[in-house]
């Protein structure tokens, strides 16, 4: 087996010098009845079987990459620079362990460093944390957060926060007794949280752009939140749209999280993803998840090291501030690289190349007879109205090998009323062809 | 047995080092590196997008005025950065990474190029299903290998690392009981002192409350004074097997049935199932939900701190509470349930927004298929003769935190080191100065100074006979008097002992320019 380095006559010495006769001798502690049973599973194979096996998987897919596609809704299709994957393959960052000893891992913490200060910057926030699994389940600790802040066990979500981050955090805030009201989805993006805030509210949860597309001005919200004393949580699951909006800390959030992939990770079918984190100074203490900070070694020279780990579930135990241990270390170190090679200025280019693409992507369908245009004011992404029914005309579609977006009955399985909206998202991967591929294809369908 | 409180200490002790200063700080091979901050232009970018063609502006006057002041770097000062700051890390691909309880085995490079075909990482979660039906078989695949190694019923795929797991496991308990009407009265968790520290802080946020059990003499679950902790507002146990001082629990199914006699759930920690693979299987055992971490047992790489991927086998009691989505297998193909009805009725909801870490599942099945039954059990096997030859070779200067064989990782504590002015972290801290990474050190706390050696089955028997001879080295040398040696380690790493101490009294967790130059980076 190549990926085994004893062989039969290491074993048998081995087993001499440690002094038994048999391996099972160290399992004796194994009920005899439960020991060695019987697995019906194949036996080892080559490398080329492998590929070949896994090869035969990956062909019943349709690649985003292959052709004409327009799905988004949380996770999208961007270009990522080669330098990205070259970098993210070096066997010091692949194949390294969290950094607990910090005098041979400063590349780990120092790209970690680099990271959280992008996205303190990004987001508008004060500081940032070594990354969440993803956008969802950093959404859910966040509601967790601030109800540790605010001492106040009420969560507000508006109807535009994307449904699956909605059920995340509905399920874990419900495990410690919480009430969470969620407003209903409304695909124009009108219709509010305002009123539903009230002083029992820990924290009011805001998507923008919001799961159909639309730009959310934060402020108001903002203001509202913080008169009954409860926290801004601002979401944001399409990170390039953070080269071209104001950021949530400038439209006055306590909490920004994120869903990072857009920024140097692949589509992975929906993971690993990167999730970020960011908040104001003063809640520093009640964050989830590990920091990096900075300090100096014996000789005085400057380094870098986990940090605050009190709050951390390996030293507070039940106490701690989250269960969270392993994160997302690689797909952050993808963010950064990415994010170093942009830039600023990249990120600002590349943020105007999508919304020109979905722009010219929404002319090309609001003349289409029958197609509405919900969003009047968006990104990347934003909601249509079809005559009929979503998931059917994506189906027929799909069968031309265009893949049109995402039908309302994907996201609300148990609201007939969206049954016909499709949301559509454009990159700077999408061409004109694409986008009169999908125009003309629509046309055929009703 | 008493807890460890001492700590670990977090400042750094000076000691004197050789003068191996040069004039530009860099030493050979290890170059200083500035952060980007510090070297990037404003007006850099490593990126040539062309230039949108229209001005067409439907932002709807939310457009970011001000700038958020992140430079950028062109391609080859991008490469060289991070290629510099690669060679400051220590890594499996280097040598021994011996940290106990991590598994820090091989990452065969075969796993990165099939998680990277285009068919498999370049797919959506929300495309239609019709064009995925390769990635639910291949999620049907590996579940159905899941279920096969560790003989439970069920799996849920989308816990995205190991206490993400236990959350859908002690999760699924918590709905179980709900469904009894016992939610409201069975509120406590037993767990080990031993216990790993996501245990605790999983069901805390559960709304539980955690009390600890004892470990005998042996290091293992008391199991007197575990059944003495039983009662009607028992939820369930949470117990790591093989546990954390590297032992097999062979009071095991005794745990499984007083605690199922007491009406509460097993769940079982998996971090360490890589002893067991193929050798014995959780379902055997009475275990009602295990998680399995596939950055751990099935080599996909730690990647300095995840991603991790976290499937939770379920026993036949709490499959039905099991998260969505699911993948199903249907007459006209593979389908996601991604709702709650039918047989998903009782699902407790969602984990997370996708599908769980498909990436990691792709590396993962290609890890299994490639060892097969016959060389996932050799695996187990090499496993644990390899810890059980670090035990043996040591134990002749170090001490053993207790009598016996071991599992896959072998354990002492300190006494080895009494008087001699060197403590643990001076030990591991000597380690690095050798070249290697430390073991896990200061756990579990049940044992005094702990180090937890877990070699892996990665291992050859000549890399293990010279590690050994490193360690016998530097236990000979701490008791000979070598105190100070240790006490300045290490003095051949990129950096010395680092203040922990002070990085958390005043924490600066990101750059900001230097006083007097203005940069939109800094705080607001």
């Amino acid at each position: 087996m190549r990926y085994l380095p004893l062989n039969d006559a290491d074993r048998t010495q081995m087993r001499e010098t440690i002094g038994i006769t048999g391996i099972d001798d160290l399992f004796e502690d194994v009920p005899k009845d439960a020991l060695n049973p019987v697995i019906d599973l194949p036996l080892h194979i080559g490398e080329l079987q492998v590929e070949q096996v896994l090869g035969a998987l990956a062909v019943k897919n349709r690649a985003a990459g292959a052709g004409p596609f327009f799905v988004g809704a949380g996770a999208y299709k961007h270009h990522v620079p080669a330098t990205v994957d070259h970098i993210i393959q070096r066997s010091e960052f692949l194949t390294s362990y969290t950094p607990y000893q910090p005098e041979i891992a400063q590349g780990t913490l120092q790209y970690l460093f680099e990271f959280q200060t992008q996205v303190a910057a990004l987001t508008g926030m004060d500081v940032a944390n070594a990354s969440m699994y993803d956008g969802s389940t950093a959404c859910a600790e966040a509601a967790l957060m601030a109800k540790r802040i605010t001492r106040r066990g009420r969560v507000v979500m508006s109807g535009g926060l994307h449904p699956h981050y909605a059920s995340v955090t509905r399920m874990n805030s419900e495990l410690l007794g919480d009430e969470v009201v969620l407003a209903p989805a409304t695909p124009d993006g009108k219709g509010e949280v305002l009123d539903l805030i009230d002083d029992k509210t820990s924290c009011v949860i805001v998507q923008t752009p919001d799961v159909f597309g639309n730009i959310r001005d934060l402020t108001p919200v903002a203001e509202a939140a913080h008169q009954k004393g409860a926290l801004l949580i601002a979401v944001v699951t399409e990170v390039v749209s953070l080269g071209a909006l104001k950021s949530p800390g400038e439209m006055g959030a306590d909490i920004v999280v994120g869903e990072g992939q857009s920024i140097g990770v692949s589509l992975n079918f929906g993971g690993p993803y990167v999730g970020l984190f960011a908040t104001r100074q003063k809640f520093t203490r009640q964050m989830p998840g590990r920091l990096c900070g900075e300090t100096t070694d014996a000789a005085g020279q400057r380094g870098y090291v986990l940090t605050l780990s009190t709050r951390e579930q390996h030293i507070r135990r039940d106490k701690a501030t989250s269960n969270i241990c392993t994160n997302s270390g690689l797909c952050a170190l993808s963010f950064t690289v990415h994010m170093s090679l942009l830039g600023e200025t990249g990120l600002r280019q590349l943020a105007a190349l999508n919304h020109e693409a979905a722009c010219n992507t929404a002319d090309a369908l609001s003349a289409v007879p029958g197609v509405k245009v919900i969003s009047s004011s968006y990104f990347n992404e934003f909601t249509i109205h079809l005559p009929r029914n979503a998931a059917e005309v994506v189906e027929e579609l799909a069968a031309k090998d265009i893949i049109a977006g995402v039908p309302g009955s994907r996201l609300w399985p148990e609201e007939g009323d969206k049954a016909n909206l499709l949301i559509v998202a454009a990159t700077e991967v999408t061409s004109s062809d694409h986008i009169v591929a999908l125009a003309d294809a629509l046309k055929e369908a009703f | 047995m008493s807890m460890n409180n001492q700590g670990r200490p977090t400042s750094p002790k000076t000691g004197a080092a050789p003068d191996t200063s040069t004039h530009t700080g860099n030493k050979a091979l290890q170059i200083e590196e500035a952060l980007i901050f510090e070297t990037g232009h404003m007006s850099g970018t490593g990126v040539d997008l062309p230039a949108p063609k229209s001005k067409t502006n439907r932002l709807g006057g939310n457009e970011r005025v001000k700038s958020f002041g992140l430079p950028g770097l062109s391609e080859p000062e991008a490469m060289r950065h991070y290629v510099r700051l690669s060679q400051k890390n220590y890594a499996i691909d280097m040598g021994p990474f011996p940290l106990g309880s991590c598994t820090m085995k091989h990452n065969p490079r075969l796993n990165e190029k099939m998680a990277r075909l285009p068919g498999l990482g370049d797919i959506h979660p929300l495309q239609p299903v019709s064009t995925v039906q390769g990635a639910l078989e291949l999620i049907d695949t590996l579940a159905h290998w899941l279920k096969e190694l560790t003989g439970m019923p069920a799996v849920a795929m989308s816990p995205k690392a190991g206490a993400h797991g236990e959350l859908c496991g002690m999760v699924a308990i918590k709905s179980a009981l709900e469904a009894r009407g016992e939610a409201g009265t069975r509120t406590r968790v037993l767990a080990p002192e031993s216990a790993h520290g996501t245990n605790p802080a999983t069901a805390a946020q559960c709304g539980f409350k955690v009390d600890t059990i004892p470990a005998d003499e042996t290091g293992r679950v008391d199991l007197a004074a575990f059944r003495e902790k039983l009662g009607p507002d028992v939820a369930g146990i949470m117990v790591t097997n093989p546990n954390t001082c590297g032992l097999f629990e062979r009071d095991i199914r005794a745990l499984a049935d007083a605690v199922h006699e007491a009406s509460g759930y097993f769940y079982c920690d998996g971090a360490n199932f890589n002893a067991i693979m193929g050798k014995a299987r959780p379902g055997d055992l009475g275990i009602d939900a295990m998680h399995i971490n596939l950055h751990k047992t099935f080599s996909t790489p730690h990647g300095g701190g995840g991603p991790g991927s976290g499937p939770t086998v379920l026993s036949d009691a709490l499959a039905p509470f099991a998260p969505i989505p699911y993948v199903v297998h249907s007459s006209n193909g593979f389908r996601l349930v991604e709702k709650r009805e039918g047989p998903a009725s009782e699902s407790f909801g969602r984990m997370t927004a996708f599908h769980g870490q498909m990436g990691m599942f792709v590396r993962a099945l290609s890890y299994m298929i490639s060892h097969g039954s016959d060389g996932l059990k050799q695996a187990a096997e090499d496993a644990v003769l390899n810890a059980n030859y670090v035990l043996a070779r040591l134990k002749t200067e170090m001490t053993p935190a207790f009598e016996g064989s071991c599992m896959h990782e072998a354990l002492f504590d300190d006494r080895f080191l009494e008087n001699t002015g060197v403590d643990t972290l001076d030990f591991a801290k000597a380690m690095i100065d050798e070249g290697y990474h430390p073991m896990t050190m200061y756990f579990p706390l049940v044992v005094h100074g702990a180090m937890l050696i877990e070699p892996t089955e990665s291992e050859s028997k000549r890399e293990l006979d010279k590690f050994c001879d490193a360690l016998l080295a530097l236990a000979k040398a701490a008791k000979a008097g070598e105190a100070d040696k240790f006490k300045a380690a290490p003095v051949h790493a990129p950096r010395r002992r680092l203040d922990e101490t002070a990085a958390a009294r005043k924490p600066v967790l990101r750059w900001t320019p230097p006083e007097g130059e203005e940069s939109s980076l800094a705080a607001e």
